[in-house]
């Protein structure tokens, strides 16, 4: 049995052709007051989408509740056409975390970093197969670190390290890749292997969703673009959404658009 | 020959001691593996927590006769409720709810203590028995023990990526919620296992110090684990033998042990020592 006829048998509505991230007017926030409100998005299958905001216009709080951490106040998200829990269980989800939420001295080295992007695909013992074992070299190949593989995880220079994290979402085979920050912290060669992964991915029908600082290399590789300061500012298409006067707008920490409650 | 290891062997003729070096030792090892993760989830003042807030518990379960164990754990998992419930409604930071919880629930059984008929000696409870324990206190200890060690073994992946990454863990799926009370049901029961051998008021000790030890000792999880393990079996057999030679109290002996162990590790680690480091720098 196959993935995805596995796939198919827990979650009805998985479909290739069903949108990656569906978000529909969710709002959610802490202790009954919203970060985020009313939010709408549908990225499709096979696609890279930048998220743009200030700090505090509540990516992380989007990000928290795309991963299940926060309980929408209103609304829903659909990952693939399966609920959320649903689709994590089928390993659809994959996240590559800030450099800041890291314990960098934890006491780990690379490939168990990686190994652990196949937890979820092992039994409840996590011994891992030689399949898994296999994934985890090709994906740490890929990302150029085989051969520090034995390395405690801090050991590794700024680069190295957002590359072991993404070796961990490629070993996991997600459909979905949610990143935080790639780029921050990063050399030229590792921000270029970054991109050309993702689009890598994207081309074989990944959606990704970045939130990013990086504004400069966003039409290089993004399909689309949201911005968002509370809510969504605008959405769509790089090349008609990714303009100075939408950034302006975005960017203008006066200008609060959400309704105050 | 028999003059140096006369010393060493003679009080191991005594039932005592041979019950306190085997009870203390099988507490040493569920300490010391739950230890690890404890350090690496920075959880010191909840495990402090948990284990100060059995005490109303084991006082209630024995003066209605029921295993202690079982009011520890009630009380040890519902402080951990209590806690979360009040960070969660109120604007209180969380080590403050912390310090206020643990304290109310060792107050209460103080409290109790004091008014309850029972054969409890408080003193027994907060620094521990061990030369003095129960052949029903023993059995009590090694099946907690047992159970404890079981399931760490059967978890320890799933609680490793819990404390290193817990946004991926849910991601994939796990239980974040559920490991996070697992965690602190088995600082609960290691609490109740090892209020026998150091008693409330240190267990704390043995629930930190070695993982803190040998996680300056290494860089590899399974390296720690061990490490911590030999460090708390050693400073155990070694605090017990100094406080039958000094006639000191049993608890002190081992924590003061075992906070040595720390310090000249501390200092004398090869990669993560102060002299490592000052070499290096």
């Amino acid at each position: 049995m196959t993935g995805s006829e596995r796939r198919s048998k827990h979650c009805p509505g998985a479909a290739a052709q069903a949108p990656g991230i569906a978000v529909e007017k969710l709002t959610v926030g802490y202790n009954g007051r919203p970060a985020v409100v009313d939010v709408s998005l549908e990225l499709s299958s096979g696609s890279i989408c930048a998220l743009v905001g200030m700090n505090g216009a509540g990516k992380s709080t989007l990000f928290k509740a795309l991963m299940g951490f926060l309980k929408p106040a209103a609304g829903s998200i659909r990952i693939a056409g399966c609920g959320l829990h649903q689709a994590q269980r089928e390993q659809m989800v994959a996240y590559v975390p800030q450099s800041e939420q890291v314990d960098w001295d934890f006491p780990i080295r690379v490939w168990d970093v990686v190994m652990m992007g196949r937890y979820g695909a092992m039994g409840p013992l996590r011994w891992p197969s030689g399949e898994d074992r296999r994934l985890v070299r090709r994906a740490l190949e890929r990302v150029d670190l085989w051969a520090l593989r034995d390395r405690q995880i801090g050991a590794l220079s700024g680069g190295q390290r957002k590359r072991a994290f993404l070796a961990r979402a490629l070993a996991q085979g997600a459909r979905v890749l949610l990143l935080d920050e790639p780029f921050s912290g990063v050399d030229i060669s590792t921000e270029r292997l970054i991109i050309d992964l993702l689009i890598e991915r994207r081309d074989q029908g990944a959606t990704v969703l970045l939130a990013t600082h990086d504004l400069e290399s966003i039409p290089s590789f993004c399909d689309r673009v949201v911005l968002i300061n509370r809510t969504v500012l605008a959405y769509g298409d790089t090349s008609e959404v990714f303009t100075q006067a939408n950034l302006l707008r975005t960017f203008s920490a006066a200008a609060p658009t959400a309704p105050h409650p | 020959m028999d003059v140096l290891l006369a010393p060493l062997l003679e009080p191991m003729s005594l039932a005592f001691m041979q019950r306190a070096l085997a009870i203390g030792v099988t507490v040493a090892v569920v300490c010391a593996v739950l230890s690890c993760f404890m350090t690496l989830k920075g959880w010191a003042l909840m495990g402090d927590a948990v284990s100060h807030a059995v005490l109303p518990g084991v006082v209630i379960a024995y003066a209605l006769g029921l295993p202690y164990a079982l009011g520890a754990f009630v009380f040890g998992v519902g402080s951990v409720g209590v806690i979360g419930a009040i960070k969660q409604h109120t604007r209180v930071k969380e080590d403050t709810v912390i310090g206020l919880v643990f304290t109310g629930f060792f107050a209460l059984g103080l409290v109790l203590i004091t008014k309850v008929r029972s054969s409890v000696d408080l003193f027994h409870i907060l620094f521990g028995n061990l030369l003095g324990i129960t052949d029903a206190d023993l059995w009590q200890t090694v099946v907690i023990s047992v159970f404890c060690l079981l399931v760490l073994l059967i978890m320890r992946r799933d609680l490793l990526l819990f404390c290193f990454d817990p946004s991926h863990a849910r991601t994939i799926g796990l239980n974040t919620g559920g490991l996070h009370y697992l965690l602190l049901t088995l600082v609960s029961l290691a609490a109740v296992a090892g209020l026998q051998t150091v008693g409330i008021i240190l267990v704390v000790a043995m629930l930190v110090t070695p993982g803190a030890t040998a996680y300056l000792l290494t860089d590899r999880f399974d390296r720690m684990t061990a490490l911590a393990v030999l460090s708390a079996v050693s400073a155990t057999v070694l605090g017990i033998y100094v406080s039958y030679w000094l006639d000191a109290s049993t608890a002190g002996c081992i924590v003061v042990v075992q906070t040595l162990q720390f310090l000249l590790v501390m200092v004398l680690a090869p990669r993560h020592g102060l002299l490592a480091r000052r070499r290096l720098s």
